[in-house]
């Protein structure tokens, strides 16, 4: 679905990726994991076209852009935003349309579907800024999900949710991918990396492991995270 | 009662009253709706920095006989672009950038202008601004602008608003979010070239910041606050025209006061727990 081929990404110099090669299968559920700064925001940014690798290549088997769902890392930069979450989450299909157009009723109806399937319906009249943060993760993933047909790629999803919301935002997520949605997802929690996800990418600027979650474990690469203090 | 209505009649009687209420109304819609997006993207500075650029261009062109719009366009938007770079460029201090760009050129206006034609009355009035400069000709340029914003920003209204909440997620999923935030550019120039000879160019760009400021105490989606915006800033251009007549007051600062006045209540609103 989407090859990566010795991608590297640099930044003025610093490079950040490394000639990283895998591959992402229809159906897969991707972990990447490492320790902060290892380059795997960078590694999803060059692969949704943010950012341009320095050198290597990302193609996409019969995929186009507007087909992506993306979840980003989150930053405080729309904490205080005025907006609704139905607003926020149309805005997932604004992409789809020529630059002129407006929302159709196929568009409203997928976000009704979205909210519903994540639990939030009831939610759609609300402020963005007055929601808790497990409500704006799941807000932000109905938007992913109103941008993606079959490929969604979520930026440390679970981070800052209390264990609760993170459990149900994983249970959410298996629902999804058991429907057919490829994940791709970075996260901090090995536990849950290695619980739903079927393969797992680990970075430190270079690909440490790429291959099965059942086969993790017993690397060398899995106890030098864990001994690092990754969970 | 009936006084208000005389001053009314009387304010409407002139020509040059109805022409800066026909810029102004309009120039006020489409700075606030602009507005909404540049304090939200954290660009509001740009406005400032347009203004004091136009002022400089206008300072330019006065001195050397040039037509005042004529040049002050080209220049504000090829401005606009280098200060929106800056702004998307985080890496070397934007802001700090852009403070550079617009004192320098406001110093350059005010030596421009004391080597030719010395401080004099039109001078003045381009930096606070005076409704007896317009002509029939600047109404027929703002009425075209202001179609073109307007028109732009309606059709433009669902990807601004992807674009304004979150950029990156706009880029992932196939828009040209950099084209986009080059339209607002555009447009803002445009509409600050046109509103500063009316409004002046130390206090166009609070036409900007002032209704997106004083909507968002209030309101929390995006339409409500785009919606409010246009009509608060509509509202308060008018009010205060017609506090500087009524008061002989300047009219941009009575315009920039009535703004402030109605951030001051929308505020104390929000505080209450008004929240629609
Ligand atoms: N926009 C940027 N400009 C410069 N350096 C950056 C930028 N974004 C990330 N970096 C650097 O690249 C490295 C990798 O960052 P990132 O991809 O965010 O890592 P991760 O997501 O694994 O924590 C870090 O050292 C970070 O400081
Ligand atoms: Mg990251």
């Amino acid at each position: 679905m989407v090859s990566c081929r010795n991608v590297s990404v640099s930044y003025e110099g610093f490079s950040a990726v490394e000639d990283v090669t895998f591959d992402v299968l229809a159906g897969d559920y991707l972990c990447v994991v490492g320790e902060n700064g290892s380059g795997k925001s960078s590694l999803m940014k060059s692969i949704l076209g943010l950012i341009k690798p320095t050198s290597g290549r990302v193609t996409f088997d019969g995929l186009g852009p507007a087909e992506i769902g993306y979840l980003p890392q989150r930053t405080n930069v729309q904490q205080d935003f005025p907006a609704s979450v139905h607003e926020v989450v149309i805005s997932g299909r604004a992409g789809r349309h020529g630059p002129f157009a407006f929302y159709s009723r196929s568009d409203r109806a997928r976000v009704d579907e979205n909210l519903e399937r994540l639990g939030i319906a009831d939610l759609r009249r609300k402020s963005y800024r007055d929601l808790s943060g497990g409500q704006r993760q799941r807000a932000l993933l109905a938007r992913a999900l109103c941008a993606a047909e079959r490929l969604v790629m979520l930026d440390e999803p679970v981070a800052g949710l209390d264990p609760m919301m993170a459990s149900e935002m994983y249970d959410i997520l298996e629902g999804l991918n058991r429907d057919g949605m490829t994940i791709v997802m970075i996260s901090h929690d090995m536990k849950g990396a290695l619980r739903y996800g079927n393969r797992i990418l680990h970075m430190r600027k270079k690909v440490l492991f790429f291959g099965a979650s059942d086969e993790y474990v017993g690397t060398d690469a899995y106890r030098l995270l864990n001994a690092e203090g990754g969970e | 009662m009936s006084s208000l209505f005389d001053l009314l009649r009387e304010l409407f009687s002139y020509g040059f009253v109805i022409r800066a209420m026909i810029v102004g109304l309009l120039v006020s819609l489409c700075a606030a709706l602009l507005g909404v997006t540049l304090v939200l993207k954290r660009y509001s500075m740009i406005g400032d920095g347009l203004s004091h650029v136009g002022f400089g261009t206008l300072a330019v062109a006065l001195s050397l006989n040039l037509a005042p719009l004529q040049l002050s366009i080209p220049v504000v938007l090829v401005a606009a672009f280098l200060l929106l770079r800056l702004s998307e460029n985080s890496r070397i201090k934007g802001d700090a950038a852009i403070a550079l760009i617009s004192s320098s050129a406001l110093a350059i206006g005010v030596v421009v202008i004391s080597l030719t034609t010395g401080m004099n009355a039109d001078v003045c009035n381009y930096m606070f601004g005076a409704i007896l400069a317009l002509s029939v000709s600047d109404v027929y340029l703002s009425v075209g602008v202001a179609l073109v914003v307007l028109i732009m920003y309606v059709l433009s209204y669902n990807r601004i608003f992807a674009v304004t909440f979150d950029e990156n997620f706009a880029r992932a999923t196939g828009m040209e979010a950099s084209s986009y935030n080059m339209l607002i550019a555009a447009l803002t120039a445009m509409v600050i070239v046109v509103g500063m000879r009316m409004m002046g160019a130390m206090l166009i760009s609070s036409l900007i910041i002032f209704p997106a400021l004083t909507s968002m105490r209030v309101f929390s989606s995006f339409k409500r606050v785009v919606i409010c915006s246009g009509v608060l800033s509509v509202f308060c251009f008018f009010i205060g025209m017609v506090v500087s007549f009524g008061f002989s007051t300047p009219a941009g600062a009575s315009v920039v006061l009535i703004n402030l006045a109605a951030f001051c209540v929308f505020s104390a609103a929000g505080r209450a727990g008004l929240k629609v």
